[in-house]
């Protein structure tokens, strides 16, 4: 707490200390009770009553100083005092409460937004200096040790280690980096020190941006939100009008002023919409902190409140469902066992850069004596021929089969089919394939059990490729051979085909589908640690590659918006209820100052669950 | 241009509210938020006004929240 909420709770604790000593001493005292209520009336309403009288000579009205101060000395005037005395103390209570769980709320953001690197160690003319990050030129050389957070984006010249990238992507496995690969600021190097070439300004590097689009996602407001701001607009004065009729016209026909002037009084008391105004806002503003702490970054709440209702989900194929990295997929041998067919393989290609040599060698994983290999011809087109252990191999596709005239066999399987054959004999062929993520078929079904009525893939690839990846993820729709804009086409044709409140969300990497992501209801860039294109064009941006992220989003928003929801309904219930008793007489202040108070204390403690979202999803 | 600004003692949601439409009416401004809960107040209006209305601004501010405070 701080020091004004210090001060606040002192004066709730001595006011109320008073107050029940008035409530037990007075019926004995030979001294008349408004003085004695008017001690701990005084010492926890007197700002509100300086505000109110402040605030109508600034031309504020309705206001929830002057609604407190009406009420109160209302109530005072009809000689309720410990009424009057209550509703104040608890007004009071309500205001710390909020203030308290909105500065935590603040706060706990800020520390997952703590990403921010205070200063960079950059080499300059032979010496380290301490700068801020702001001061240091594309270009030169940073230094960062083990344990300090990458300032600026760059590439390591000297140096390796493990960087932990859990604050930008949520991700708790380590990325291991060495010279030439990429480091992106925000990430904490672990264990060895690093010499980095800066290859962007502070302002232009991952942290800023990310931080950039956190700071400003309040801006866009979700519907529920624009709901509540409109809504308080008229809903104040409006209750205000109600008391003032109800004060008047009943009077005016029975003669009872006393009690329907009490009556008009609990309306002010409910007056206010504080409930509502500030847990949906909270709500939201806790939902998308939750969802960037699991490494899910939200552009606006509104984005958040539009994924809650995704109903058809459009995924481009290669990066995205895909690894966009090409991987042995299958081993077919013909007439020799596995681990021989993929040896022969990986040692032909021993010598040669080209990816699928790269792919198979990485699939045989083991060192390969290359000393068993003799001379290599590439065959361009075609293939390897190489001697391997004296024996002359041939690897390559079906053209080269033909031409060394063994019978080879075609492959059911998609992808990239790499036939091997010795002097005169088939031995086999080994399928190279973009790999399906881990965990793409588990999104997928993700997705779907979520309620998403319809899966789509779109993909430039061939059509049997597209087919194999769409039969083996589940998903609904497959539409391959696509240029660009016909993915454009494809989309407008979708959002054709969902409902008129369902939203279309469209997932790609960014790269070059910028102008499909813009055309969707929401636009979901993946895999974009260090991808500006992708951080810029998307309106959700998933820190790290996996497409299960997109569910946890989808969920999480869906929790969002149902807590919002919760407490629009929550709060508008018990008002309309109190309002209703109160016009029959049958609810008092003591009601109406629970009423409104609590509802904001417990629509408050709801809100801030939207927090923790991550925790329990 | 569009510029940010930290608020100091904005204590009631529905006063930012309040201010959020109070300074969106300003001429000039073409957006204007105040976010209760980051206390902050981001502001895009033109720009070689922008001087006069901030000025404005900070009257407005005066009037619907006395105790708010705009860091300039």
């Amino acid at each position: 707490m701080n020091k004004k909420q210090k001060k606040t709770l002192w004066r709730i604790l001595i006011s109320a200390a008073v107050f029940v000593g008035a409530v037990l001493a007075a019926p004995g005292l030979p001294i008349p009770a408004l003085p004695l209520y008017l001690i701990p009336y005084l010492i926890i309403g007197w700002d509100i009553l300086w505000k109110a009288l402040r605030n109508i000579l600034h031309g504020q009205i309705f206001d929830e100083n002057f609604l407190m101060a009406i009420a109160t000395v209302g109530a005072v005037a009809i000689g309720e005092y410990p009424e009057a005395v209550f509703v104040m103390l608890f007004y009071q209570v309500g205001e710390l409460f909020q203030s308290v769980a909105v500065d935590r709320s603040r706060s706990s953001i800020a520390a997952l937004m703590d990403i921010c690197p205070e200063e960079a160690n950059v080499e300059r003319s032979g010496q380290v200096e301490r700068v801020d990050p702001e001061d240091v030129a594309v270009g030169e050389t940073i230094l960062i040790r083990p344990g300090e957070r990458v300032p600026i984006d760059g590439v390591i010249l000297e140096g390796s280690s493990t960087l932990n990238t859990a604050a930008l992507t949520g991700e708790s496995l380590p990325r291991d980096a060495g010279p030439g690969d990429d480091v992106i600021s925000g990430c904490v190097n672990l264990t060895g020190v690093l010499r980095v070439r800066t290859t962007k300004a502070f302002e232009d590097s991952t942290v800023s941006k990310i931080l950039d689009l956190v700071e400003n996602s309040t801006a866009k407001k979700a519907r529920a939100e624009q709901f509540i701001t409109r809504f308080a607009r008229y809903y104040t004065p409006a209750v205000v009008l109600g008391a003032v009729a109800l004060a008047i016209i009943p009077s005016l026909i029975t003669g009872d002023w006393a009690r329907w002037v009490e009556q008009a009084l609990i309306f002010l008391v409910i007056s206010c919409p504080c409930a509502l105004v500030i847990s949906v806002p909270l709500t939201f503003f806790g939902g998308v902190g939750g969802c960037s702490r699991a490494g899910i970054l939200v552009k606006g709440s509104n984005y958040l409140e539009a994924l809650a209702r995704a109903e058809i989900v459009v995924f481009d194929k290669t990066g995205t469902l895909t690894q966009g990295v090409f991987n042995v997929a299958a081993i077919h041998p013909q007439d020799c066992d596995e681990a021989h067919l993929l040896e022969l393989a990986a040692l032909a290609e021993s010598w040669s850069s080209h990816p699928i040599a790269r792919s198979l060698r990485e699939a045989w994983n083991r060192e390969l004596d290359k000393n068993r290999v003799g001379s290599v011809a590439e065959i361009a087109g075609r293939g390897i021929r190489a001697d391997v252990d004296d024996v002359t191999v041939y690897v390559g596709n079906d053209k080269l089969m033909a031409d060394c005239g063994v019978a080879w066999r075609p492959c059911h399987r998609a992808g990239t089919t790499v036939h091997v054959a010795t002097q005169g004999r088939y031995l086999g062929h080994i399928v190279i394939s973009d790999q399906v993520k881990p965990d793409a078929r588990e999104a997928i079904a993700g997705l779907k059990a979520a309620g998403v009525r319809k899966t789509v893939m779109l993909t430039g690839d061939a059509q049997a490729v597209g087919e194999a990846v769409g039969a083996e993820l589940g998903l609904d729709e497959v539409h391959a051979q696509l240029l660009p804009a016909d993915k454009v086409t494809w989309v407008e044709t979708l959002l054709g085909e969902k409902s008129p409140k369902g939203v279309l969300a469209f997932v790609g990497d960014g790269i070059n589908d910028a102008p499909v992501l813009s055309r969707a209801d929401v636009g979901v860039a993946m895999g974009a640690l260090g991808s500006d294109a992708a951080i810029e064009a998307a309106d959700i941006v998933l820190m790290d590659d996996k497409p299960s992220k997109l569910s946890q989003a989808i969920s999480m928003a869906r929790k969002t918006v149902a807590i919002a929801n919760q407490n629009i309904v929550f709060a508008l219930a018990v008002k309309a209820v109190i309002l209703v008793l109160g016009i029959f007489g049958k609810a008092n202040m003591w009601a109406g100052s629970l009423a409104d108070v609590g509802v904001m204390v417990i629509a408050v403690a709801n809100a801030t669950r939207a927090l923790r979202l991550d925790k329990n999803t | 241009m569009k510029k940010k600004f930290r608020l100091t003692d904005l204590d009631c949601a529905n006063c930012a509210a309040k201010m959020e439409a109070a300074i969106q009416k300003i001429d000039g401004v073409t957006a204007a938020t105040v976010s209760f809960i980051q206390q902050k107040l981001t502001i895009e209006a033109d720009d070689d006004r922008f001087e006069d209305i901030m000025a404005q601004v900070v009257k407005v501010c005066k009037k619907v929240e006395p105790d708010c405070v705009i860091q300039l």
